[in-house]
């Protein structure tokens, strides 16, 4: 086997990112989690007219001072630089935060456009899209905005949805270890949505916190198969 | 002015509610509180959207670790026994109904138990975060809210007028003036807040409030 999945730098594993790509982000929404190298790096290729799937919309480096003295960069910085067309996500905005955060201010001036999902509704797309599945009913959303336009069945009684699958061109995730084939392990909470976006995309790019030899990784407990991992870049804590 | 309850108090009433051995989701704001205050006579699972089962207290300054944070980003302790795991398997416990509690905020909760905790006016990008899921998946939803708006207007009422979360879901509603149970015939009032009378809680609740027989004061 010769493929080689290891990057020198998240500019590298991101340089072939184009223009109208879906891109999914991985992580939860603050710190924790989030692929903030790989964030920068799409930042600086300017990629353009993405769509952007995450749980979060990101705060933006100003705001995320609240969250973490000293801050840090998350997917905010793709909508201050006007690289986004579409957000598919359970939080586009917090609501406990003013509305200053850089998707908020893009989409009321109309210059982004927001599909609003519930957070265990997105994780389960992405899972359908990960597993081939044409879509699933849940009964999340009955008799809510979010039931527009879908289609409605009574199973056994109760109200569902039909909720379709999401898949994406790229996925950025975060893992805390990878051993050179690809699997990965994460760290506690930082696992959150970047085990399921690494399966539901064409190309997975990982940042790790450290490069294991292959064999290191107990295999009990790998979390993600190498199968799902296209590039992996190392980019120590 | 007569004395409200204030978060804190109206978060302890809340934990109250936690049985011994219960799996428990904490929604944003107020009932991420209730963490701190489990009755020390019970074991509490407390289970998290991102991804954990079994957190202990919040964090403090000296013991943050971001990559151990609950749902409302608040970083929080480990405790023996507990376990992480991602995003999908999150919302499969909330989904599929092994979660026992959630105690979630309001903006308004209704007379039939519907609940709008997500959208308000001026605010169209704010999400539902896992709210939705929790509010159709949990085996109990409890609402912790104060009892009206910043200019006093009722935030029980007959029918949200916010977005909704979902229908026919809250079955105890807890304030900084009363604890209400959701039942079929409407809104009973449990408990009051000390000093209260029926006839004032209900002028500042639009839905009909019928007192408990057993109607108390609430503990402090």
């Amino acid at each position: 086997m010769t493929i080689n999945k290891i990057f020198n730098s998240c500019d590298e594993a991101v340089a072939d990112i184009f223009d109208g790509a879906t891109v999914m982000i991985g992580g939860f929404g603050s710190y924790g989690g989030l692929p903030i190298n790989l964030i920068v790096a799409l930042s600086k290729q300017g990629a353009k007219a993405l769509t952007i799937i995450a749980n979060m919309g990101g705060v933006g480096y100003e705001l995320s001072h609240r969250i973490k003295p000293g801050g840090y960069q998350d997917s905010g910085i793709l909508f201050e630089n006007g690289q986004v067309r579409k957000f598919i996500g359970s939080v586009p905005a917090l609501g406990g935060m003013p509305p200053t955060s850089p998707l908020e201010r893009l989409f009321n001036e109309g210059k982004v456009e927001i599909e609003m999902v519930p957070q265990g509704t997105l994780a389960e797309r992405l899972r359908g899209g990960a597993g081939g599945l044409g879509g699933f009913y849940t009964p999340v959303g009955v008799g809510t905005t979010v039931e527009e336009g879908k289609e409605k069945k009574v199973i056994n009684g109760r109200e569902y949805i039909l909720e379709l699958p999401l898949t994406a061109d790229f996925a950025l995730i975060k893992a805390h270890k990878a051993d050179a084939v690809g699997n990965l392990v994460y760290r506690q909470t930082a696992r959150c949505f970047n085990p399921v976006m690494a399966m539901a995309a064409k190309t997975t790019i990982v940042e790790v916190d450290e490069m294991v030899p292959t064999g290191r990784l107990d295999p009990e407990v790998i979390v993600t198969p190498h199968i799902y991992v296209n590039r992996i870049v190392e980019v120590p804590a | 002015m007569k004395d409200r309850l204030d978060e804190q108090t109206i978060a302890l009433r809340a934990a109250r509610e936690f049985t011994d051995g219960s799996v428990v989701n904490l929604g944003y704001g107020m009932p991420g509180l209730c963490a701190n205050l489990i009755p020390g006579d019970r074991t509490v699972f407390f289970q998290s959207e991102n991804g954990m089962l079994g957190y202990g207290i919040l964090a403090t300054d000296e013991e943050k670790d971001y990559e151990l944070i609950n749902a409302s980003d608040q970083p929080v302790t480990p405790l023996p026994g507990m376990c992480f795991f991602d995003s999908a398997a999150a919302f499969d416990m909330i989904r599929g109904g092994h979660i026992d509690i959630v105690v979630l905020g309001a903006y308004q909760v209704s007379e039939t138990g519907g609940l709008a905790n997500w959208g308000r006016p001026g605010r169209p990008a704010t999400g539902m975060g896992g709210g939705m899921d929790l509010a159709v998946g949990a085996k109990k939803v409890i609402v912790t809210m104060l009892h009206t708006t910043k200019d006093g207007g009722p935030r029980i009422v007959g029918n949200c007028t916010y977005p909704l979360t979902a229908r026919r879901c809250v079955s105890l509603i807890i304030t900084d003036l009363a604890v209400m149970e959701v039942t079929e015939n409407g809104l009973v009032l449990k408990e009051i807040a000390p000093g209260w009378t029926v006839p004032e809680v209900q002028a500042l609740t639009e839905a009909d409030i019928k007192p408990a027989e057993d109607l108390k004061e609430i503990e402090l």
